[in-house]
Order: C-alpha cells, then sequence, then structure tokens
C-alpha cells in the first residue's frame, strides 16, 4: 500500500521515540501550567501584599490560627463567646473544616521539616497553590473525556480563566479555594470508577467526597450530578455493572463518611437535597438485581412481571418519600434550593439570602467577562460530546445543562460552571486542531470526485465550511479516528495543501492569546483587589493604597477594652474579630436572622429608640462604614435597604421600608430625605460632620451623587470616636447613662445652654463653617 | 443475593398464576448455573441482608435513641452488602466480557480496601 499522501513533511523518527518526547513535553507542559496557574494568581500579592481578603476569609484565617496554636480537638470543641454577643457560636460544629484542616496540616508538614513558615503566608498562597492541583484534575478529567492533547488544553485554560481566578487569587481564603480542585478531581474518581467498574476507584471517590463535604456547602452539587448521571444513563437502557460497582461503593462509603462532619450530621439521610442520591442507590439494587434473574431466566412472561415488579417498587418507593417529607420525617427542602429554581423567593422570604451580592442572577457580561472565548467554544464542545455520546459524555452534557442554569441563576455559581466550560472547549478547539494539523491529504479517486470537488469549492470559501466537510466525510465513513489515518483509502474528504491549514492554525492561536491577555487583564484589574485595601490612580499613573479598613481596625485594637462590643453591619463582622480581635454582635456567618435584623433596627431606628438597644446588649461602639467621600459604592448607606428590608421581615410594625422612600419612590438622602431616613442611626452616623469638610460648597455625596443638605445631623446619644482618614470607617461610642439620670437629648440641650434643641452638638467641635447660601 | 430475594418473589407474587412455576424454574437454573465460590458469596449477602433487617426492625419497632450507632451498623450492613455484591459482579464469569480491566484479586483487593475504609467510618459513627 502507498503511503499516503502529506500536506508537510513529518520528521523521520520512530514511534517511540515520538512516544516518549511526547510524554516530557506533556510533563513540561503541565508544569508549567502549574506555574502559570499559581503566577497569575499573584498579581494581588505584588500589587497590595501577603494580606488575607474580603470577609469571610478573616474567619477561616482566624480559625486557621487557633487550630495551629492550640492544635486540633481545641479547634474542633473550640466555642467562641466572642461571636454573635451575647450569644456566643459553636464554631466546631458549625463550620466545614476542611480548608482549615489543609492549612494546619500544611503547617505542621513544614514544621516538621524545619521550614516555619508563617500561618499567614500558608493561608494567603493556598487558593493558588490548590489551583495548580485543579488544573491537574481537570486534565485528568479531560483525558478520560477525549485524550491527552485536550486534557492539556483544559487544564491551560482552567489554570487561567478568570471565572475560576475570581475565587483563587491569593488570600481569598475561602471555602472555593479548596473545593474545586476537590470537585473536579471527585468527578473524575466517579468517571473511572464507572467506565472501569472498580470498587478502588469508588472507594477512592467516597473519600475525596468526604473531603469535599468537609471542605464546602456546595458539596450537594455533587450529591445531585452522580445520581442524575446514572439515573440518564439507567433512562437510555445503559445500566451494566460497572455502573453499579462505581456508584455503590461511593455512595455506601461517601454517604456514611459525610455523616462525620458535624456540621452536616444526618442530614444525608433526613433531608430531601440528598434524597436523590439514595433514590438512585435503591433502584440501582432494584435493577441489578433484575437484570441477574434475566441472566437466569428466559421466560419471556416473567422478565415482563419482573419489570412490571421494579417498576411498582421504584414507584412505591417514591411515593414512602413522598409521604415521609409530608409527614415531615424528610426535612423539606431549604430556602436557599427554592432560590434556584425561583430567582425572585430569596427576595420575597429571606432577604438575608438576598441581601449578599454574590446571591444575585448574573448579568451576561460577565459571562464573557469570567470565560472569554471559551464561552463560544462551549456549545461546540457539548455538540460534538452528543455525536459521540459514551458514557461518560452524557456525565459532561447534563453538567453543562445544569451548571449553566445555575450560573444564570447566581453569579457566584460561575465558579461551578467553569470548569466544564474548560472542558467542553478544549474538546472542540483540540477536535479543531486533530482536524487542520493532522498532515494525511485526502486521496483523489474517481468514485470521490463529488466530494473533492465539493472540497475544492468550500476550500475557497473559508476554514468553516471546510470544517464541516470534513465532519460529514467523517460522520459517513463512521469508522475509529485511527483508521481514518492509517488508511488512506477511507480518507475520501478531507483537508488539501498546507495554506488552509496555516490559516486556520494561526486563527486558533490567535484567538488564545487574546484569551490569554483578556485572563491576565481582568485577574490583575478586576479579581485581585484584596477589597480591604482599596486603591486608586494618581494623576501619573501610580498606585495610591487606601487603608482605612485596618488603620480603623488597628484603632479598635489599641484604643478598646478587649471586651468591648462593636455593633455593626454582619458584612464586618468576621474582619472585625479577625483584625481588631473585639465581640461583634453579628457576622459573616448569618445564622441567626433576628440578630442581625436588631443590627438593622438599630440603624434604621431614630438614635433615641436605638440607644435602649444598643445598651441592652452591651454595645460600647457603633461602626459604620462611609463611602462618601472616596466614592465607595460599597459602604453601608448602600446597604442600608437591605437592613431595613431585614428588620422589617421582624417588626413589621416599628419598621418600614416605605417610610425610607420619598413620596415618588427615590431612595434619597438629599433635601428630599424622608423624616424616618434623616433620623435613622445610619444616616446621622454616615453624614455627622461631613458638611464641614465642605467649608461651606455644595455638600457632595460622591457615591451617590446627591447633594446633601449643608447642615449636617447632630448626635445626642453617640459620640464620633474615631474616623478614618478617608472617611470610609467611622466609629462611634454609645454614651454612657447621664449621670444626673437624664435623658441624653435634654442634657445635650442643657449644656448647651439652649432651650430647644441645637443644630450642633458639644462645645469641642470646630465652629460651623459659613453657611452656604443656596 | 439471588436466593433470599427469589423467597421474597415468592412472598411478593403468590396470586400470579404463572409464578410459582417461573420461579421454580429460576431456582433450578440458579442452582444448576452458579459456581460455587458465587454460593459462598449469596450465602454472606444473604446474612448481611437479615442483620440489616433485624437492626432496621429494631429501629422502627423498639427505639432508634442512638441514632448514629443505628445507622453505623445498618450503614455497615448496606455497604458491606453493596461492596459484596459489587465483588460477586466482578468475579462473575458472566460478566467477563464487561470487566476487561479488573481480574479476581484485582476484585479481592477492591473489595478488601472498601470494606476497611468503610468500617473504619463506621468504628468513627458508632460513637
Amino acid at each position: 500500500m502507498a503511503t499516503p499522501k502529506l500536506a508537510y513533511q513529518l520528521p523521520p523518527l520512530s514511534s517511540a521515540t515520538v512516544e516518549n518526547t511526547a510524554s516530557l513535553f506533556r510533563i513540561i507542559a503541565l508544569s508549567l501550567i502549574s506555574a502559570t496557574a499559581i503566577a497569575s494568581r499573584l498579581f494581588a500579592v505584588i500589587t497590595y501584599e501577603s494580606v488575607i481578603h474580603e470577609f469571610d476569609p478573616w474567619f477561616n484565617y482566624r480559625a486557621t490560627k487557633l487550630l495551629a496554636s492550640k492544635g486540633f480537638y481545641e479547634f474542633w470543641n473550640w466555642f467562641d463567646p466572642t461571636a454573635w454577643y451575647p450569644l456566643g457560636r459553636v464554631v466546631g460544629g458549625t463550620i466545614y473544616p476542611g480548608l482549615m484542616a489543609t492549612s494546619g496540616v500544611i503547617y505542621n508538614v513544614l514544621r516538621a521539616v524545619n521550614l516555619p513558615v508563617d500561618i499567614r503566608n500558608i493561608c494567603v498562597l493556598l487558593a493558588p497553590g490548590f489551583s495548580a492541583l485543579t488544573a491537574w484534575a481537570t486534565y485528568m478529567f479531560t483525558c478520560e473525556m477525549k485524550d491527552k492533547s485536550a486534557g492539556l488544553l483544559a487544564a491551560s485554560f482552567i489554570a487561567i480563566a478568570p471565572g475560576y481566578i475570581s475565587r483563587s487569587v491569593a488570600g481569598s481564603y475561602d471555602n472555593e479555594a479548596i473545593a474545586i480542585f476537590l470537585l473536579m478531581f471527585t468527578f473524575y474518581l466517579w468517571i473511572k470508577a464507572m467506565k472501569e467498574g472498580s470498587a478502588f476507584f469508588g472507594t477512592l471517590a467516597g473519600l475525596f467526597y468526604f473531603y469535599m463535604v468537609a471542605a464546602w456547602g456546595g458539596y450537594a452539587f455533587i450529591t445531585n450530578m452522580i445520581p442524575l448521571h446514572v439515573f440518564v444513563l439507567i433512562l437510555m437502557g445503559r445500566f451494566n455493572y460497572k455502573m453499579y460497582v462505581g456508584y455503590c461503593s461511593w455512595y455506601a462509603i461517601g454517604t456514611l463518611a459525610s455523616m462525620q462532619v458535624p456540621f452536616v450530621g444526618f442530614q444525608p439521610v433526613k433531608t430531601s437535597e440528598h434524597m436523590a442520591a439514595l433514590g438512585i442507590f435503591g433502584l440501582l439494587q432494584l435493577v441489578a438485581f433484575a437484570e441477574l434473574v434475566r441472566s437466569h431466566v428466559a421466560s419471556r412472561q416473567f422478565q415482563v412481571l419482573l419489570r412490571s415488579a421494579v417498576g411498582l417498587l421504584a414507584v412505591i418507593g417514591v411515593a414512602l418519600g413522598a409521604l415521609m417529607t409530608a409527614k415531615g420525617w424528610i426535612a423539606p427542602w431549604t430556602g436557599r434550593f427554592y432560590s434556584l429554581w425561583d430567582v425572585e423567593y430569596a427576595k420575597k422570604y429571606i432577604p438575608i439570602i438576598a441581601s449578599v451580592s454574590e446571591h444575585q442572577p448574573t448579568a451576561w457580561p460577565s459571562f464573557f467577562m469570567d470565560l472569554h472565548v471559551l464561552m463560544f467554544l462551549f456549545p461546540v464542545g457539548v455538540f460534538l460530546l452528543f455525536k459521540e455520546m459514551r458514557d461518560e459524555h452524557v456525565f459532561v452534557i447534563i453538567y453543562a445543562v445544569v451548571g449553566s442554569y445555575f450560573a444564570g441563576v447566581m453569579v457566584r455559581l460561575m465558579l461551578t460552571l467553569t470548569p466544564v466550560v474548560c472542558v467542553a472547549a478544549a474538546i472542540a478547539l483540540s477536535t479543531l486542531l486533530d482536524v487542520y494539523v493532522d498532515p494525511v491529504e485526502p486521496v483523489e479517486q474517481g468514485e470521490a470526485t463529488a466530494g473533492s470537488s465539493d472540497n475544492s469549492t468550500t476550500g475557497t470559501t473559508g476554514s468553516v465550511g471546510k470544517k464541516a466537510g470534513k465532519k460529514a466525510a467523517d460522520a459517513s465513513t463512521d469508522s475509529t479516528p485511527s483508521a481514518t489515518q492509517t488508511t488512506p483509502a477511507a480518507k475520501k474528504a478531507g483537508i488539501f495543501g498546507l495554506d488552509t491549514r496555516i490559516l486556520t492554525v494561526a486563527n486558533v492561536i490567535l484567538l488564545l492569546s487574546f484569551f490569554v491577555y483578556h485572563c491576565t487583564w481582568v485577574t490583575s484589574n478586576a479579581y485581585s483587589s484584596p477589597s480591604v485595601i482599596l486603591s486608586s490612580k494618581n494623576r501619573d499613573g501610580s498606585l495610591h493604597i487606601i487603608d482605612d479598613f485596618r488603620e480603623a481596625y488597628y484603632w479598635l485594637r489599641q484604643n478598646t477594652a478587649p471586651d468591648s462590643v462593636i455593633c455593626s453591619w454582619w458584612d464586618y463582622g468576621y474582619q472585625i474579630a479577625g483584625m481588631a480581635d473585639r465581640p461583634t454582635l453579628v457576622d459573616n456567618n448569618t445564622w441567626n436572622n433576628t440578630h442581625i435584623a436588631t443590627v438593622g433596627k438599630i440603624m434604621g431606628s431614630p438614635e433615641e429608640k436605638a440607644y435602649p438597644i444598643l445598651r441592652k446588649h452591651d454595645v460600647e461602639y457603633v461602626l459604620v462604614i462611609f463611602g462618601g467621600l472616596l466614592a465607595y459604592s460599597g459602604d453601608d448607606l448602600n446597604k442600608f435597604l437591605w437592613m431595613i428590608r431585614i428588620a422589617q421581615g421582624i417588626w413589621p410594625d416599628e419598621i418600614q421600608e416605605k417610610n425610607y422612600f420619598t413620596p415618588r419612590g427615590e431612595y434619597k438622602l438629599d433635601h428630599d430625605a424622608t423624616p424616618a431616613m434623616r433620623e435613622s442611626v445610619m444616616y446621622k452616623a454616615s453624614y455627622y460632620r461631613f458638611a464641614e469638610m465642605f467649608q461651606g460648597h455644595a455638600v457632595q455625596d460622591r457615591a451617590r451623587g446627591q447633594t446633601l443638605p449643608s447642615v449636617g445631623p447632630t448626635l445626642d446619644y453617640l459620640d464620633e470616636a474615631f474616623t478614618s482618614e478617608n472617611w470610609i470607617v467611622r466609629i462611634y461610642q454609645v454614651k454612657k447613662d447621664d449621670i444626673l439620670g437624664r435623658d441624653h437629648k435634654s442634657a445635650n440641650a442643657f449644656m448647651d445652654g439652649k432651650k430647644r434643641k441645637r443644630l450642633r452638638p458639644t462645645s469641642h467641635r470646630k465652629p460651623l463653617p459659613k453657611k452656604s447660601n443656596e | 443475593m439471588a436466593p433470599s430475594k427469589s423467597q421474597k418473589q415468592t412472598a411478593g407474587q403468590d396470586s400470579a398464576t404463572t409464578a410459582s412455576g417461573a420461579i421454580q424454574g429460576l431456582w433450578k437454573s440458579y442452582n444448576d448455573d452458579t459456581p460455587t465460590k458465587l454460593k459462598t458469596i449469596d450465602a454472606f449477602l444473604v446474612f448481611i441482608m437479615l442483620s440489616g433487617i433485624i437492626q432496621f426492625v429494631y429501629c422502627v419497632a423498639i427505639t432508634n435513641f442512638p441514632f448514629n450507632a443505628f445507622l453505623a451498623g445498618f450503614a455497615s450492613t448496606v455497604g458491606q452488602f453493596v461492596l459484596t455484591a459489587s465483588l460477586r459482579s466482578q468475579v462473575n464469569p458472566l460478566n467477563a466480557g464487561v470487566f476487561k480491566n479488573i481480574s479476581r484479586e484485582r476484585a479481592f483487593a477492591d473489595f478488601a480496601m472498601g470494606s476497611i475504609v468503610l468500617h473504619f467510618f463506621v468504628y468513627n459513627f458508632l460513637g
């Protein structure tokens, strides 16, 4: 047989050499990908410093510090009296300890080999480190789907995709940091267990599932994805014993293991979220038993009987589940779950969930922002999987559908979509490259004239047409790829010449370069801000660091008694506990709606109503975040509506949302602000003495672009204690009871020597600047 | 697995007229076609199943008080049952075509490892 005509000459190497070199290149490529994954997440450290980011990571960091200094048992039994003052919090039983345990283990291992690394640096660098592992897990996963080249592409995509980087930059020490690795690796192990029918991989999947349960609440995604996969395969008539072995070993071990985590407890046998997995487990037993009996009996009648018996049992099982849910033996779906189906649900019933910005529905540009070119390749990849449709491909297809839906519902679930997009895009791109890099040219033969002429015409119209032509040809020949490559006779259609090849490959390279450029830009500009430290650009382009948060928290640490209780909105609870080390009323754990509503009520009520509540809770300092001077839009006044809504949920008589809107339904803070708004503690604490900054000019709130009255509010029950450099953090001291037993309002009036309430408070303040004449 | 379930079938389908003959046929074919090793495994499966049923009846009829202990015991029987059933399907000569990569020794090693991990968690959960 003649050798096939080649578009370009291949170097004369033996196949063993090619294989060895390829595997060497793969190892090098994977190491480089890991290095890139780590390096691209270090922008945050380089631009700012090695600091823990945002809100939740501060708690994780604090818990990890305790774990590192006092040991695991102390951490496990930790009761934290300073959180949720005066209730306290049983930390050991209300967290997912996986993240802290991981850092603790790394810390102790490094200690054991005499590398005294600071626990903070371990926490900061944990997420980048695990992102390298994620790249590797994605590589393994994609290898199971297509081949190693697709795996490498997928690994490089996940390494730099902004959708994943947004949750895993250095310093973002949150559960997601390790959870995405665990997610991908558990999925990989599941695919492996299902493909090979190996209890070994099923057991490993169960163990990593356990790790995932210990690490992130999102484990429910795995709990439902794997049963869904099995269920779809059964419906497709693809049941086999491999699936049985894989699923049962995963479920039996994984479920029992997941119950060891105190925060999960008996949930896997008691809540609806976990019932699908249990149901599929039961169904598999039935189906497997039916298959077994079928192998022993040939009678057609009996088989019909058997099938109907299995069907009947399945129906009874579902009915039993429904009955138990109705009776209350199985806890019904939780609110967080409903909010996935009904986007408006949380807003109506659980404002505390809706108030979190990462629970909002995703805006479409963020799909492009987070995934860029992968977003267009994603459907192509899913289509290609549909064409082949092996058992494991069904998994990716289901994952793609479910993941896309969830990512559309909630911004934060973009994170779970990203891996599957990377996998599908890698499959699409590597299929394209397979076709265009393959040097074998199609043979022109008599019977292939139609095909080749078709090719020559499409050849001029462009690469897309050619691609379609090639696909059709592949489908028509319907043979394995290796067969098409080795036997030239089978290759009736394909790519001629070098020009189209170079054109297409160059296009792909260009596309990928744009992707890399985009990812780098997004990572450095949008996702690397610690949000504890802010920055702005000076006129000469240099960076100006705004460090108000740490300044204020440090002030608290240095100037207040260690047991003085700080009242702030719950967003700042973890930061205050972590950086200032002071008790807080509420924090980001949000387990007690009433307690949060109390703080909402304090902020939304007039001073004289808030004062008794503050005193009852032993609050000594009130802390508010104010961005009016610096145009920092994430401040408390912009969150104020949520405080009111949450408070209204508990005290509908005292706090009403509509009182804070102008009659025309606007959220106004200027001259038109309603009395309820102007009297509220939040308004007063934010704008107290703000007008003085402007020396008689128009008082401008830059965060909201509103012009405020030139005479600011006065405070009777609070004393300004500290205001940070850029006014972002303002701390007020709650006055003690008046020594003469008067209320503070009249006491202040007396001090000022006035019968009526003055506009300015005490005498030590600077004199009021000249009134502006508007 | 098969014998116990077939008894169940007998109990469940007394009313079916053709059923008794079919079940007798099934029992006969099982006795004739199944290797002794698989029958040993099946006996073990029946034992585990009875043990699980007793625990479940105890839980429902008397008390579920140390619920974690019940769950641990029950999960141990269920887990051991499915692991053994997996082993059975892996070594079943009928399935030789399905499990190409799994030798008998490998199947047993997998089974042993799964059981050890399972009982580690069971022991931890007993309380």
